[in-house]
């Protein structure tokens, strides 16, 4: 399972590195939607300060959408699901694949957002142990749900619709934590910020499951 | 749950007279004799709900008359949470099994349960703008019970794009997901809430008795009664969408094979020729 994971996440990986759809159109679309939420909300008037971090992970779960829809849409060129239902490789090995694949650009891009927000918002960024931790675990908790939910919407006519109207509210909790870990690790709000970190790592594990056991279903049936 | 040869017992029925009557054919009715009786026992009891609610029961001391919205208020809230629990089980059992009725009831609970989750947000914000002033507000209760409207109009929207077995199998999943999600949501959304504000306002009085309580229990029957009939109904209306499919699927198929056969036939014939 692990060896058929590493195969997927490489094939994933090396498609993005060539064609740089990632790099490209996705990285540049999450910072414009920071630089929106400064048009928004007026940087002199304080607002931007105060809710730096739910703007950034927002951001996130925006541009998580484009970076799962890319995903999903690797396989369905070309007769790639129907490739992948004749190998004989695991689906659970294939989820985690990609899993592994978007958590890896996600990263990539949350790096690039945090970047963006110290300069653009000047955001003083602090409490760097928590703040990893917060995004290592809210990154495997998108990349899990957004590959289940990928494959949920894969092949049909409304899927580009259909992906956040089902994946949005299920994120919801991850925005929260997110949000709150951010804010604790910040210094801006005094909540515990750990206690948040493990609510984000209970969900992550939970698509983690559901989704390695449910994805050989949802590939030998559309 | 028979549906075939039910043609003679909907004789009356006008929906029944437009249909074809084909004793080969399912009826084109999803009532049966049992559904009648549960439906006169439904609107019997809605009135018996209305007369409660609005005239039998006093006005609450503190609430006055916005009290009444409770009595709709409570049991489409529990029953809207009832039909979600009923869409994860028959998905579980579903993926399962694999049997379709399964499938049909999963669908059925779900509409139900986003017709009264509907309920329940309307009369909530209603009382809402009469006790608190404002039509909502960022309470635990509230929001998760919104977050779980759009999960089930999510759920029925994949449901509507592809109505085939592999579309149920993603749609079961979906459901599959739902109670987990609800709970994941409603606990982080109540842990979210509680750094904010302390008390939750949704509590129903404690004190509530007499009239009040026959009339919330009445409320509580005669719901569940129009739940359970409208989702018979709505069980057997998708259960004949299945039947048809099966049949024009059949009906293809039979005319492909006679096509192929008339063919080999000719072909044969000029072969000797």
């Amino acid at each position: 399972m692990w060896r058929d994971a590493a195969l997927v996440a490489q094939r994933d990986l090396r498609i993005e590195l060539r064609s740089r759809v990632a790099t490209n159109q996705v990285a540049p679309f999450a910072v414009l939607v920071l630089v929106l939420f400064a048009f928004a909300l007026d940087p002199d008037r304080g607002v931007l300060d105060r809710a730096t971090p739910g703007l950034y992970w927002i951001a996130v779960l925006l541009a998580a959408l484009l970076a799962v829809t890319r995903s999903t849409s690797l396989d369905e060129a070309g007769g790639t699901r129907d490739a992948l239902r004749l190998s004989a490789l695991e689906p659970a090995g294939i989820f985690l694949g990609k899993v592994v694949a978007v958590a890896g650009q996600l990263l990539a891009l949350e790096l690039l957002l945090a970047l963006g927000v110290a300069v653009l918002y000047d955001a003083e960024l602090s409490g760097f142990g928590l703040l990893a931790t917060t995004c290592a675990a809210a990154t495997v908790a998108v990349a899990a749900s957004g590959v289940l939910y990928g494959a949920l919407v894969a092949g049909l006519r409304a899927r580009d619709t259909l992906l956040p109207l089902l994946l949005l509210p299920v994120l919801a909790p991850v925005l929260i934590a997110a949000t709150r870990a951010f804010e604790a690790a910040l210094g801006t709000s005094a909540t515990d910020g750990w206690a948040w970190c493990g609510l984000i790592a209970g969900f992550a594990v939970v698509y983690l499951v559901v989704g390695s056991s449910a994805y050989g279903a949802l590939l030998e049936d559309s | 749950m028979t549906l075939v040869s039910r043609n003679r017992s909907t004789a009356g029925d006008p929906a029944a007279d437009v249909e074809p009557a084909d004793p080969e054919e399912a009826s084109a009715s999803t009532a049966s004799p049992a559904t009648r009786v549960l439906g006169a026992l439904s609107l019997g009891a809605v009135v018996l709900w209305l007369l409660y609610g609005l005239w039998w029961s006093p006005p609450d001391v503190e609430q006055s008359d916005a009290v009444r919205l409770f009595y709709v208020h409570v049991p489409s809230a529990i029953l809207a949470y009832a039909g979600c629990f009923l869409t994860t089980v028959a998905s579980a059992l579903w993926l399962r099994r694999r049997t379709p009725g399964w499938d049909a009831l999963a669908s059925a609970s779900a509409e139900l349960g986003l017709v009264f989750v509907t309920i329940t947000l309307v009369t909530g914000s209603l009382w809402g703008r009469v006790t608190w002033g404002t039509y909502w507000t960022w309470d635990a209760r509230l929001t998760s019970t919104a977050l779980l409207a759009v999960m089930l109009v999510g759920y029925l929207a994949l449901r509507r794009v592809e109505v085939t077995p592999a579309g149920s199998v993603r749609a079961a999943v979906v459901g599959l997901l739902l109670i987990p999600n609800v709970i994941i949501v409603n606990r982080s959304v109540e842990w979210w809430r509680s750094l904010h504000q302390r008390a939750t306002i949704t509590k129903l009085d404690p004190s509530i008795g007499g009239e009040m309580l026959v009339a919330f229990f009445v409320g509580m029957v005669a719901g569940a009664l129009v739940f359970a009939w409208l989702l018979i109904h709505r069980f057997r209306l998708a259960w004949l969408e299945q039947q048809v499919e099966r049949h024009d699927l059949d009906a293809a198929v039979a005319a492909r094979r006679a096509e192929a056969g008339a063919a080999g036939a000719t072909s044969a014939v000029e072969a000797q020729a």
